[in-house]
């Protein structure tokens, strides 16, 4: 689908709290010291700021993602691919029965960099909304300095699997990523390789629970091992996923320590189908009809095991296939 | 402060909960260390599955079989310690089916590759078109991400929460 490119419009920094304004399409989105306010024709809805800002630049740096990413309730992106929806209310009943819902679609690179054009304004030096919130400051107040650093990391994907020659690198101390405090306790050895000459590229191991261990990001994964199209995500997952997900695909949650709490609800409608407690070990398919929500009490490691074959967001969305990965007969 | 980071075992793991209006069957809920507690050593026993693709629970105990896969898998040793061993196939022995792994006849033709000892939280590459075999002294876990393929077990109603 062709689509006409939109450029995100910036305002005047505020005289007095020092925030610019934006207009992107039709949507407008204006910060005060706790509050991010997004509006469109017929409306206009209100989000914490802490939570719209670890949301935003999650979304940017997981690409959107599979699927809808609910910033909330009400606001949210869903991923076309190439494309990328805006919406506000269009999957909440109230905001349909009223009318006042919206929808408006952008190419993927100018959502990218209207998104990442805000967040580096709203985002102050001393604020992190990548890191769990007992380790960053606060996004509250004026605006003071523009934080250093890169917006977004640690999604950087191996191409078969980290570790290996010309792949990507596991964290380390070298890197920069100390063994991360709520981690501590495990004692972290290397697996013994004997490896024969012309073989480096095939004979090859990492302990993965390191690499997870010294992440200085939470609820952003990073892929470690490619089996065709079957990509293996690891994450450390501390506080809450500040977004709500709505898979295009079944997806499946590994627990490889610690606890998370999902709520689930239905996808179109939201509303609760219940909750899911995954402890270590427990392994958990989170199907295509659904939205999840993780909270982890304690910081924790998690696998998800994603399908990326092209396309496949169009047969679940046809029907074509199950939103669920175990079929009838194969119980 | 200090944590205490919770980490399950064959001996020792706690299974979470599953409540939910909706049909269980669809989240196919399991945990890895009661799949290996009932299992026979070296069955692989799916325990995720989407579409071709498959996580599989491997109890390592003693000596497999030399299995081969048309595609790169990854084994992740959740308890214990797992020695890998790796060699080259013969022309002749080389995997011509599409998916999974699947039993070597005989023992391996080509050359020796290497070996990895790995133990909890350590991922081995099992490169695509070798030969690998798993030992270990005592009973031990890894998960296996693959596809689904000929030495494939599924017994989804025996291992998943159902009501």
């Amino acid at each position: 689908m062709s689509i006409a490119s939109v450029q995100l419009i910036a305002s005047a920094p505020d005289p007095v709290l020092g925030y610019k304004k934006f207009q992107f399409g039709s949507f407008t989105f204006e910060r005060d010291m706790y509050f991010v306010h997004v509006g469109w024709p017929k409306g206009k809805h209100t989000i914490e700021v802490d939570r719209f800002l670890r949301a935003m630049v999650r979304d940017i740096g997981w690409g959107f993602f599979y699927g809808w990413i609910f910033f909330d309730d009400v606001f949210g992106t869903q991923n076309h691919y190439g494309t990328v929806d805006i919406y506000a209310g269009t999957y909440s009943k109230g905001h349909r029965d009223t009318g006042v819902d919206f929808l408006e679609t952008f190419n993927t690179d100018d959502v990218r960099v209207a998104f990442e054009t805000i967040s580096i304004n709203w985002i102050n030096e001393g604020y992190d909304p990548l890191r769990a919130p007992m380790e960053t400051g606060s996004p509250l107040g004026a605006k003071t300095k523009d934080a250093a650093g890169p917006l977004i990391r640690g999604f950087e994907p191996a191409r078969r699997m980290m570790g290996l020659p010309g792949d990507t690198s596991p964290r380390s101390d070298a890197s920069g990523h100390p063994i991360n405090r709520a981690f501590a306790d495990l004692s972290y050895d290397k697996p013994d390789i004997e490896i024969e000459p012309g073989f480096e590229d095939q004979v090859h191991a990492f302990n993965l629970f390191d690499h997870i261990a010294r992440a200085d990001v939470t609820w952003n994964p990073s892929f470690t091992s490619i089996t065709r199209a079957c990509i293996c995500c690891v994450t450390s997952e501390e506080h809450m996923l500040p977004v709500i997900h709505g898979n295009d695909r079944n997806e499946w949650f590994i627990q490889l320590t610690d606890e998370i709490q999902w709520n689930i609800q239905d996808k179109n409608t939201g509303n609760p189908r219940g909750r899911i407690v995954m402890k270590s070990g427990d392994v958990c398919a989170m199907p295509a009809d659904i939205r999840h929500q993780g909270f982890s009490p304690k910081r924790s490691m998690l696998m998800v095991l994603e399908n990326g074959t092209p396309g496949l967001e169009e047969k679940y969305a046809k029907g074509e296939l199950e939103p669920f990965p175990i079929t009838a007969s194969r119980w | 402060m200090s944590f205490v980071t919770k980490v399950g075992s064959l001996k020792s793991y706690e299974k979470g909960s599953i409540e939910l209006n909706d049909d269980l069957r669809h989240y196919a809920f399991s945990n890895i260390f009661e799949v290996a507690n009932n299992s026979q050593p070296y069955e692989r026993v799916m325990v995720a599955s989407n579409l071709e693709y498959a996580a599989e629970v491997v109890r390592a105990e003693g000596t497999s079989a030399w299995y081969t896969a048309p595609h790169d898998e990854f084994a992740i040793v959740m308890d214990g310690e797992i020695e890998f061993t790796f060699f080259q196939l013969a022309d002749t022995q080389k995997a011509t089916h599409a998916c999974g792994a699947m039993k070597v006849a005989g023992e391996p033709q080509g050359k020796r590759m290497g070996r990895v000892r790995a133990r909890r939280g350590h991922e081995v590459l099992l490169p695509k078109g070798a030969a690998y075999q798993l030992s270990a002294a005592n009973a031990s876990v890894c998960l296996i991400q693959t596809c689904a393929g000929p030495e494939s077990v599924e017994r989804w109603s025996k291992i998943c929460v159902l009501d």
